[in-house]
């Protein structure tokens, strides 16, 4: 029973931080029809600046206020977005989707060298924050507390993002676009802003996953790359461009993985692109595929 | 791709001067050149002939795969296991058995892959890719793990050739001479590939599938096979790199490295016959000169792929023959 519950916790825990990332990409096919493979790196991204900010401010401020400086993760991931949108993918929407992924294949590349080059090749932690909350007994099992607080960070990432897309004036914007850019440009709707908006979302929600993984992870080089393919097995189960997908992509991943770990750990990565591989064959847009 | 109108197939006689000339230089270049220049060139060869087989995909067929590590990485690994589990040493037997091998492993994800195209082939490619490189990095009692499996310098032509001399003057010298060899078949089968009516019907199939399906193309059985001669030669491009490279390690088959065949293509220009054997090795130059000169090759390699889709979509190649039109331009009219 024991072992159960924090195989769940566990599970939850590893979904929600695929959520972040996941939802992100997903929200900017969606919207944009641009599978970003730079996704990956602006979550790494995310990660390092939320561990350079809270390495420097950890002697200083309360322990509280070092949870808000995580922030800072998500927004770089955000700043980097809204900056990247509009020079280089913007020039490339009227030409073939190779190209488009080749842009953010080179981005890619150069984000990871971007961070090899500012913080240097060893890993950045800043554990403190995780170490404050040290663990917290739940029905009699103790569970380090840092982790509960991800697994909120998820759950609140996903009802704020529902609510964004669905019932908000903007996420209307942003599923009229979807649907059909050239009509919601006929109408009236900026087109070019909501790329960016989306797009910069899209990046919030990576540098967010990163920040928040960060103090148990610490931020690595290579880590994107790792996580952007992970992402992309959620995406494919889900569907692309799906918001529900994500999520519920991120929870059969995040418990997958964790049944692996304890059972099959030598084949647990094949059985997870396995399953990619067959609700691709079965369902080719994914579970939750809009037409 | 596109020989003089009217004679589609045949070479121009700029061309077989053109031909000619780098054959020459190509023979000649281990007496010229230091042991190393020829050991990158020869790197290039090995990444042209994976290149050549990608091309039949992405610019004959319109399919951009982002998994070709996975042949790439079977070429490599079957040759590395036959030699640590059989103690087999002849180079022909590991080319037999590397594009037997990759075009089997092609042709059973291909069964899956061909059904999509676009963005979902591309995936669909990638996550196949995956599962192959988390076996070899999961499997270390079989794979090496992390640490790869090293593979000694081969003997050649069915051990007429023992590899006696030292490993350096063997790569820079007969190993050389039997990459470029294997090159110059694999150059003149793929040209034989696309020129004939199975190329044209890829072509037709890539301009417009609905119109070739009209015309008694049957689609998506010529994808499947498309798919799996271009896994073939990618897989001997694997088995020629192993030796050497001496050292075969999960790297190869990992998702970043299928990107970067898709770089060459890209680089040299899909929309030609050449293109990609000249992005391969511009490729090559560029990131052994990029590794040695800085730590952080990779940005100097992204924002060459940057510049490239922004200004010069149509790769080295398409550039170069766009210069040439310009050039001759004057003297047509």
């Amino acid at each position: 029973m024991d072992t159960l519950l924090i195989q769940t916790l566990n599970s939850l825990f590893y979904a929600s931080i695929l959520f972040l990332i996941a939802s992100g990409l997903s929200l900017v096919y969606g919207v944009m029809r641009i599978v970003n493979m730079a996704h990956g790196n602006l979550y790494a991204f995310g990660a390092y600046v939320a561990a350079w900010v809270v390495g420097l401010a950890t002697d200083r401020l309360h322990w509280t206020l070092l949870f808000v400086l995580l922030l800072s993760g998500a927004l770089a991931a955000a700043a980097a977005g809204a900056l990247l949108e509009p020079t280089l993918l913007r020039p490339l929407y009227t030409r073939a989707e190779e190209y488009q992924l080749l842009m953010t294949f080179g981005l890619l590349l150069i984000l990871e060298d971007v961070m090899r080059l500012v913080w240097g090749p060893h890993p950045l932690t800043a554990s403190a924050v995780s170490d404050t909350l040290a663990s917290m007994s739940i029905m009699g099992v103790t569970y380090p507390a840092y982790n509960l607080f991800v697994i909120v960070v998820g759950g609140v990432a996903a009802v704020a993002l529902w609510a964004f897309v669905y019932r908000t004036r903007f996420g209307v914007m942003l599923r009229a676009t979807s649907q059909d850019m050239r009509m919601a440009s006929a109408l009236g709707i900026n087109v070019k802003r909501v790329y960016v908006q989306a797009f910069t979302l899209g990046c919030f929600m990576a540098g967010l996953g990163g920040a928040v993984v960060m103090p148990i992870s610490g931020a690595v080089l290579g880590m994107g790359i790792d996580a952007l393919i992970l992402a992309f097995v959620v995406v494919v189960i889900g569907g692309l461009g799906s918001l529900e997908g994500a999520l519920v992509g991120a929870l059969i991943v995040g418990f997958v993985r964790t049944l692996g770990i304890t059972y099959f750990a030598e084949i647990e990565l094949a059985v997870l692109y396995l399953i990619a591989a067959v609700v691709l064959f079965v369902r080719p847009a994914g579970l939750f595929a809009r037409a | 791709m596109s020989p003089a109108p009217g004679r589609p197939g045949l070479l121009t006689p700029l061309e077989l001067v053109g031909i000619l000339t780098v054959a020459v230089v190509l023979v000649a270049v281990p007496f010229v050149a230091a042991p190393f220049q020829t050991i990158t060139l020869c790197y290039g060869l090995v990444f042209a002939i994976a290149a050549l087989g990608f091309n039949l995909l992405l610019g004959y067929t319109g399919l951009l795969s982002f998994g070709h590590s996975a042949y790439f990485g079977t070429g490599a690994y079957v040759t590395a296991l036959l030699v640590k589990y059989l103690g087999w040493t002849s180079m022909e037997a590991f080319v037999v058995a590397g594009i037997v091998t990759s075009a089997a492993v092609a042709g059973l994800f291909g069964l899956v892959c061909v059904r999509y195209t676009r963005i979902f082939f591309g995936i669909l490619t990638l996550a196949l890719s995956q599962v192959l490189w988390s076996l070899a990095l999961k499997l270390f009692w079989v794979t090496g793990g992390t640490d790869g499996l090293r593979v000694p310098t081969p003997r050649l032509f069915l051990g007429a050739l023992t590899p006696a001399e030292d490993k350096l003057a063997f790569l820079a010298y007969r190993y050389y001479y039997y990459v470029l060899f294997l090159f110059g078949i694999s150059v003149a089968v793929m040209w034989l590939v696309v020129h004939s009516p199975f190329g044209k019907a890829l072509q037709a199939i890539r301009d417009n599938e609905t119109r070739a399906e009209f015309v008694g193309v049957q689609v998506r059985r010529y994808r499947w096979i498309a798919f799996v001669v271009s896994g073939a030669f990618t897989g001997l491009a694997g088995t020629l790199w192993v030796p050497l490279n001496g050292l075969t390690t999960p790297d190869v088959l990992y998702w970043p490295f299928s990107g970067r065949i898709v770089f060459f293509v890209v680089l040299g220009g899909f929309k030609t016959f050449w293109g990609p054997i000249l992005g391969a090795l511009a490729y090559n130059y560029l990131e052994t000169y990029a590794v040695g000169f800085t730590v952080y090759w990779q940005l100097v390699l992204g924002i060459v792929l940057v510049l490239l889709v922004l200004t010069m979509p149509q790769g080295l190649a398409g550039t170069l023959d766009a210069l040439i039109r310009r050039w001759r331009k004057p003297a047509l009219t």
